[in-house]
């Protein structure tokens, strides 16, 4: 695959926000607020059937720690979209259901897979996160926690900024044609 | 080597003699597909990306269906985007009038036959495994790159194999060894690997009852969930599609991640309580439960069969005064057929709403969205909080017959209990 020059990686650093297991992507964005793609619109409901107050508690740069299968039920890229849009600066999960990991990346929502994290950090800690390292750090009590690293694969599309970028190296470099 | 069907599917759309599960590859498409909800943020990616162009219009096709007709101005504008990006590039479109709920109209006319791999920006893209296909959903971005370069980047999944024994007694059906498996396994149970359905019970049901099991597959998880194509679904494509198909099995040896078995024979019709598609019990343990609005159709149940199912039992006989039904055919073909086999009178008889082909309530749309505290029993195939309306309504998800009876008894009850 192309090289392209490395992303700028924001800083992550905000309060943990904690959610349990299977958050659906109906509680994290109904489909009643769906009828539109405008992401500050659709910041405005993030989390709403699980927290209805979510968006007006946290403050950008502020954390989502959940449990297990987040992101599961519809493909719908909105979910993503709306926790991003709503100043979330990243998402740590016991593990992520499958088209809400990939829509993650493609819309470049940081998201980090650490069941040790998630089992450590409680509501309300401070955590700063080192993304290209997939080091998280809760500052309130000074420990730190490794991620599961992202495959090589999926390392290099997000290296170059996401799936669009991609698809653009991929047009320039031989017409989309070849496989990387 | 021995190779699951998923596998094989997967390896030949990449071009290789074989590939393994936990592979990453670039994979040739046969159908892109984006519902007004999901395309309308592909066509604003597509848009973005420098140099891009559709690399097969007749292998693109955008369904209208979630919101439609237009329930609203937001969802006629989302519509529109869609329509004009349609016709600017000559993508397949399906609008209001002629579409249906997308997984049911695909199949129905014959844009999908068996060892097609389908990337769809709808999570129950994996309902296209009921006809030996690989089906899977992705997101709004990933069809934009897809509609772009033909390909989408998969990570071949493990398979796990389901072997459904015996002989399944009367009203129970597809939906219900799928709701009892992911009661089993629960809704993380397949995560990132493939389902394949298998044994003497699943063999002899019909493409309608093969369907619901392969479309809620998602509901565990799971990447896709297939069938291994057989006469019963040569059958089924001969009559739709021009195109052959491949007709893959697993080999006897394969390597499944893990095998479960299941005694269809001593089965009762089950239920899934809210807020999750794994909370199953059989209909008697939770007869007797109060319903406020019965919904049958949508893409997990939204076939001829499955209307001709509900119309058994409702058959000269009227709703519970106390509650209402809405009845949504899948699409305008199944809809002409239900009216020309006189099930549309059999419903409107009993005190039925009878929609145009849409997911409206299915989702919470529009079409019989729920109050607070409003409980519906439905044919479909999500239970979430919130799902189809207010947070604190329930949803409760089972098969045609149950919705039936339930409709006639006010009350979620066995077809046993309203039929004679
Ligand atoms: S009927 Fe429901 S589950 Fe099926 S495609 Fe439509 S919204 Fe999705």
């Amino acid at each position: 695959m192309p090289q392209l020059k490395k992303q700028e990686s924001q800083a992550i650093r905000g309060k943990a926000w904690k959610f349990g297991k299977n958050i659906d992507t109906d509680a994290i964005i109904p489909a009643r607020r769906c009828n539109t793609s405008d992401p500050k619109e659709l910041a405005k409901y993030c989390m709403e059937d699980a927290d209805k107050d979510f968006v007006k508690k946290m403050t950008p740069g502020d954390l989502i720690v959940a449990d297990s299968n987040f992101g599961c039920g519809s493909s719908r890229e909105v979910a993503p979209l709306a926790i991003k849009s709503a100043g979330v600066s990243a998402v740590i999960a016991k593990s992520f259901a499958r088209i809400f990991f990939r829509n993650s990346i493609n819309i470049g929502l940081p998201i980090l897979e650490c069941p040790e994290a998630v089992a450590s950090i409680q509501e309300g800690d401070e955590i700063d996160v080192n993304t290209p390292k997939g080091i998280i750090r809760n500052l309130t009590r000074s420990e730190s926690y490794q991620a599961v690293p992202f495959p090589d694969f999926l390392q290099q599309i997000i290296d170059l900024g996401g799936l669009s970028a991609y698809v653009e190296t991929r047009l320039a470099t031989n017409n989309g044609k070849d496989d990387s | 080597m021995s190779h699951t069907l998923a596998e094989k599917i997967l390896a030949d759309k990449c071009g290789k003699d074989e590939v393994f599960p936990g592979e990453f590859i670039n994979a040739k498409v046969d159908m892109v597909l984006a519902s007004e909800l999901s395309g309308v943020l592909a066509v604003d990616e597509f848009e973005k990306i420098k140099g891009a162009r559709v690399f097969d219009p007749e292998k693109i096709v955008f369904v209208m269906d979630h919101f439609t007709p237009a329930k609203d101005i937001n969802s006629a504008e989302i519509v529109k985007r869609c329509r004009e990006f349609a016709r600017e590039n000559g993508i397949r479109f399906y609008d209001v009038g002629r579409a249906g709920i997308q997984h049911i109209l695909l199949p129905e006319q014959g844009l999908v036959v068996p060892g097609d791999l389908i990337a769809g920006a709808d999570s129950h893209t994996c309902t296209y495994g009921f006809l030996g296909a690989f089906g899977t959903g992705i997101g709004s971005t990933d069809a934009a790159a897809a509609m772009i370069l033909g390909e989408v980047w998969l990570k071949v999944p493990e398979t796990i194999k389901f072997i459904y024994h015996g002989k399944p007694p009367k009203w129970v059906g597809g939906k219900d060894l799928i709701l009892h498996t992911i009661g089993q396994i629960g809704v993380d149970g397949a995560m990132y690997q493939a389902m394949e359905f298998t044994g003497e019970a699943v063999v002899s049901l019909g493409m309608a009852d093969r369907f619901s099991m392969a479309n809620m597959a998602i509901e565990a998880g799971a990447m896709a969930g297939v069938f291994a194509a057989d006469e019963t679904t040569r059958a089924f494509v001969e009559k739709r599609s021009q195109r052959e198909g491949k007709y893959w099995q697993s080999d006897e040896n394969a390597e499944f991640a893990e095998t479960y078995e299941f005694d269809t024979s001593q089965m009762e019709p089950f239920v899934a309580l809210p807020y999750l598609p794994e909370n199953v019990k059989s209909v008697s343990e939770i007869a007797g439960q109060e319903i406020d609005q019965v919904l049958i159709g949508m893409c997990t149940n939204g076939n001829l069969e499955d209307l001709r199912a509900a119309a058994e039992i409702l058959k000269g006989k009227k709703i519970h005064p106390d509650l209402r039904a809405v009845i949504i055919p899948g699409t305008q073909k199944v809809y002409l057929d239900a009216l020309n086999e006189g099930l549309i009178e059999i419903f409107i008889e009993a005190n039925c709403s009878v929609s145009t082909p849409t997911c409206g309530p299915c989702l919470g749309g529009h079409m019989g969205v729920l109050a607070e505290g409003e409980r519906c029993l439905s044919t479909s195939n999500r239970n979430f909080r919130g799902r189809m309306g207010h947070p604190n309504s329930e949803v409760y998800l089972a098969n045609p017959y149950v919705a039936a009876a339930t409709a006639l008894a006010g009350h979620i009850t066995s077809p046993n209990e309203v039929v004679n």
